[in-house]
């Protein structure tokens, strides 16, 4: 039996998410993920983003993914860590933990790409979704269209130039109101239902860089768009109109990702594409991009939302691909916020 | 830059990024700009500018989602100067700041560009440049460019 066939447990804390998995040859045996909904647990409501609630929490939740899974530590066959990209203070809790766990075990310990999780959290829902196929990595903090050639193998065709896409749906939704004080990251889920309600075409916002021959994208002057429309109207038409902006903007940042992504893996000869991280949840991308992408005879995946949003299931799938490459991390394994991702080269146009 | 007050009207994001490259040439390592106005009204545009102005060659993304982010700049006069681009939009309290670590690189030796700066609350340093930014109407910008104190002279020592 090789190592990639025993349980890999995979850490992720690269951000907001305090998370722990167990998975062994791509099934997933837990999937656990602290968020605020699940405060009563551990009592009291938990500030996002300090590095001090993944140090609380990160140990009940290995524990649970473990109890869940039913294993112990001597059932493992290694322990993966995101080794970034994210928030400096917040990667090293997750990579202290897993360093402390490998050395009191023996474990191997392997440090993982925050994307290639979000590569691999594709093929773990879905394992005929093999390479090579066109993924689109979307989320509060990213926004790229990565060709995977193989496993390990991965050209870059595009990526923001400015916001996230998952951050446009946090701003506009922020701009909207559609926010409760303190919560800066649920824009996503409110303006998606918003939009259900309203006319995607009642305001013609702008889909920046759509007749660029390149695949780079830009979210920042649309959201500025919604911003002037927004102050053009009287106060009182806001909430009568507010469906109107979400489904149009979202329909502005719907048109923008599904276009270049078809046109990616059409030029990339692709026959499959995968839609992956956060913002792969949008009911709208969904739905605009199985519908045009059969029109062009291609399949679309996407992982079920648990393994869209940042979890640690994926982390420990792409941790199996690497320690199975040999490939392990020592004692000096350390946080690198702007981990390039390995494997990756630009497309050479 | 002596204590004192400079107001400049922005008519693009063009100008707003050239303002940011022309902010760039006077920078020295050390030095923190603090960036301050509602969504939509430049401050990326104007860190990307300074960052132009600072010779990087990377893509210089909203910093929201991670807090911070680092970039290898290089003065106009050629030396290495590490660009710290941070936005602080999403953090709940200036402690929060705090733990990240952000003393080592307000006072250290690269350039701190601070977004939501008034979120950092007194850990943003006194010898920070103040950019202010207004919104003036769907592309017009009134920048207010200001010190906080006048900075430390040889007769004041």
């Amino acid at each position: 039996m090789s190592i990639s066939d025993l349980p890999i447990l995979g850490i992720e804390t690269s951000c907001d998410e305090t998370a722990a998995a167990v998975v062994a040859d791509g099934h997933i045996y837990s999937n656990t993920i602290f968020s605020q909904t699940e405060h009563s647990l551990y009592g009291g409501v938990v500030p996002e983003l300090a590095s001090r609630n993944h140090i609380r929490t990160l140990l009940p939740v290995v524990d649970r993914a473990l109890s869940e899974a039913d294993l112990g530590l001597d059932d493992l066959g290694g322990i993966a860590v995101t080794q970034g990209p994210g928030l400096v203070g917040c990667l090293l809790v997750g990579i202290s933990v897993g360093k402390g766990l490998a050395l009191g075990s023996g474990l191997p310990l392997v440090g993982v790409h925050h994307i290639e999780g979000h590569l691999f959290a594709g093929s773990m829902a879905h394992p005929d979704l093999v390479p090579p196929f066109m993924a689109l990595v979307a989320s509060g903090g990213h926004t790229e269209l990565i060709y995977v050639c193989a496993w390990g193998n991965y050209e870059r065709w595009g990526r923001t130039r400015d916001d996230a896409a998952g951050e446009a749906f946090d701003k506009v939704a922020k701009i909207l109101g559609l926010l409760r004080e303190g919560e800066v990251t649920m824009g996503g889920p409110r303006i998606s239902m918003l939009a259900e309600e309203g006319n995607p075409e009642a305001f013609d916002f702008p889909r920046a860089l759509i007749n660029n021959p390149g695949f780079d994208f830009s979210f920042s002057g649309l959201k500025t768009s919604v911003l002037y429309r927004i102050r053009d109207l009287a106060v009182e038409n806001i909430e009568a109109i507010g469906a109107n902006i979400a489904a149009s903007f979202q329909a502005a940042v719907v048109d923008v990702l599904v276009d270049k992504t078809l046109r990616a893996a059409r030029e990339a000869g692709a026959e499959r594409v995968l839609l992956s991280g956060g913002v792969a949840a949008n009911r709208a991308l969904r739905a605009q991009l199985d519908d045009r992408a059969s029109k062009l005879g291609m399949g679309v995946f996407y992982p079920p939302t648990a393994l869209c949003t940042d979890n640690a299931a994926m982390i420990a799938g792409a941790g199996a691909f690497r320690l199975a490459r040999g490939e392990t991390a020592g004692g000096n394994l350390n946080a690198a916020p702007r981990l390039p991702l390995p494997g990756l080269r630009e497309r050479q146009v | 830059m002596s204590n004192r007050k400079i107001t400049r009207v922005s008519s693009s994001p063009d100008q707003t990024h050239r303002f940011g490259r022309d902010l760039a040439a006077r920078l020295k390592p050390g030095d923190c700009v603090a960036l301050t106005g509602d969504l939509g009204s430049g401050k990326t545009c104007f860190a990307q500018g300074i960052c132009a102005g600072l010779n990087v060659t990377d893509y210089v993304t909203s910093p929201t989602f991670v807090i911070v982010n680092e970039y290898a700049g290089v003065s106009p006069d050629g030396k290495q100067m590490p660009v710290y681009h941070f936005d602080l939009y999403r953090l709940g309290s200036p402690d929060e700041l705090y733990e990240i670590g952000c003393d080592d690189l307000f006072y250290g030796e690269g350039v701190c560009l601070i977004e939501w700066a008034d979120l950092g609350g007194d850990l943003i340093p006194d010898h920070a440049i103040d950019v202010h930014f207004a919104h003036a109407g769907e592309m017009v910008r009134n920048l207010t460019i200001s010190t906080r104190t006048r900075l430390y002279t040889a007769s004041e020592g």
